[in-house]
């Protein structure tokens, strides 16, 4: 089904939609931002319902004494890289890195939803709106396996991007 | 971590839902910053046309449809090749008048509500899925083709199913075709 394509252009609308009906400014800037990041939260959320969901069917015969999916917050970060990554963007992060104290910097040099818009720095100044969503979603998938963060982007050439976690201790 | 290949398949079920869940985190938004339901489904069916007129070209690209003939060709394709390459459904087509410009697709089966129970207290008039119309209005009118589109029946709003009106208007008068005499 093409339906990456009905994604991407509902992401775009979305993006220019919330900009559209707000002024100009510093502060209205960091409201839509708050606003696409917050529904990006929202399905990070119900996708890792979905995905609970989805492998509790199909492993329902493999079921041992250890139920944990996870180790540790290193394989939850390696989970979402692999899995979380390939199931919405069809493609892995292409490199995880992390102090091992709670911060993770995760790299996609090919990051599907600015391969339309630029390869390298044209419309740099653009390009936070339209990571918004997936720090969003990233948070939410996070926050859905029991772990609260908050996730930043950067891009410093088009389309690739990182993406850093900071765990938050509760 | 290895998994086992049989376990790959269920995450392309998945894929269909962020589609799904991004559509419904974006009603949820609307429902707070607009008070109105007509509010509502105006920016829905905006967007949805934003969208059309890309999704067009991305549809004929994929699909080689050739040159249709009547206004029910265009609706068989729009039910049996669209709307099948982007949702995985084939809505049926019947027509309602006998000038054939109006038509109807029937959605028995409508993914984009699969998460929804019913819509939300105080917004009996939400079409929840006025995407579509948007969508389908756009899509035509990058092919030239001028229509009105609604929802005549949702199965959210207590209705038995879900019926989208296409009504195909006058066509826009080719101007570079008049020869200049």
């Amino acid at each position: 089904m093409a339906d990456e394509a009905l994604f991407l252009l509902l992401h775009n609308e979305m993006v220019s939609g919330v900009y559209k009906s707000a002024e100009q400014g510093e502060v209205e800037n960091g409201r839509c931002i708050t606003k696409l990041e917050n529904m990006g939260f929202r399905v990070g959320q119900g996708l890792i319902e979905r995905i609970n969901t989805v492998l509790l069917l199909v492993n329902l015969f493999r079921f041992t004494k250890d139920t944990a999916r996870f180790k540790d917050e290193l394989d939850i970060m390696k989970f979402i890289c692999k899995d979380f990554w390939t199931t919405v963007f069809k493609k892995q992060i292409d490199n995880l890195r992390t102090n091992h104290q709670g911060i993770y910097v995760l790299q996609d040099n090919k990051f599907r939803l600015l391969t339309q818009m630029s390869a390298g720095k044209q419309y740099l100044e653009h390009a936070s709106k339209y990571l918004a969503f997936t720090c969003g979603l990233i948070r939410g998938g996070l926050s859905n396996l029991g772990i609260k963060s908050i996730v930043t982007a950067e891009v410093s050439s088009m389309p690739a991007c990182k993406f850093q976690v900071m765990i938050q201790k509760l | 971590m290895s998994r086992p290949a049989h376990q790959r398949p269920a995450y392309h079920k998945i894929n269909k839902d962020l589609f799904v869940l991004t559509y419904g985190a974006l009603v949820a938004q609307l429902c707070k910053d607009y008070e109105k339901d007509e509010d509502v489904n105006q920016y829905l069916d905006k967007m949805g046309y934003g969208i059309g007129t890309r999704l067009v070209e991305d549809f004929l690209a994929r699909s080689c449809v050739g040159r249709c003939h009547s206004y029910s060709e265009i609706t068989d394709i729009i039910a049996q090749v669209a709307f099948k390459m982007y949702l995985g459904i084939t809505p049926s087509v019947t027509c309602n008048n006998s000038s054939r410009n109006e038509f109807s697709l029937i959605l028995d089966k409508n993914p984009l509500v699969e998460f929804v129970e019913e819509l939300p207290a105080g917004r009996s008039s939400l079409c929840y899925c006025n995407l579509l119309c948007g969508i389908i209005r756009g899509a035509l009118e990058m092919v030239h083709l001028a229509a009105d589109v609604t929802f005549l029946q949702d199965r959210l709003k207590g209705d038995s199913v879900t019926e989208i009106g296409i009504t195909f208007l006058k066509k826009r008068e080719e101007k570079k075709y008049r020869r200049k005499k």
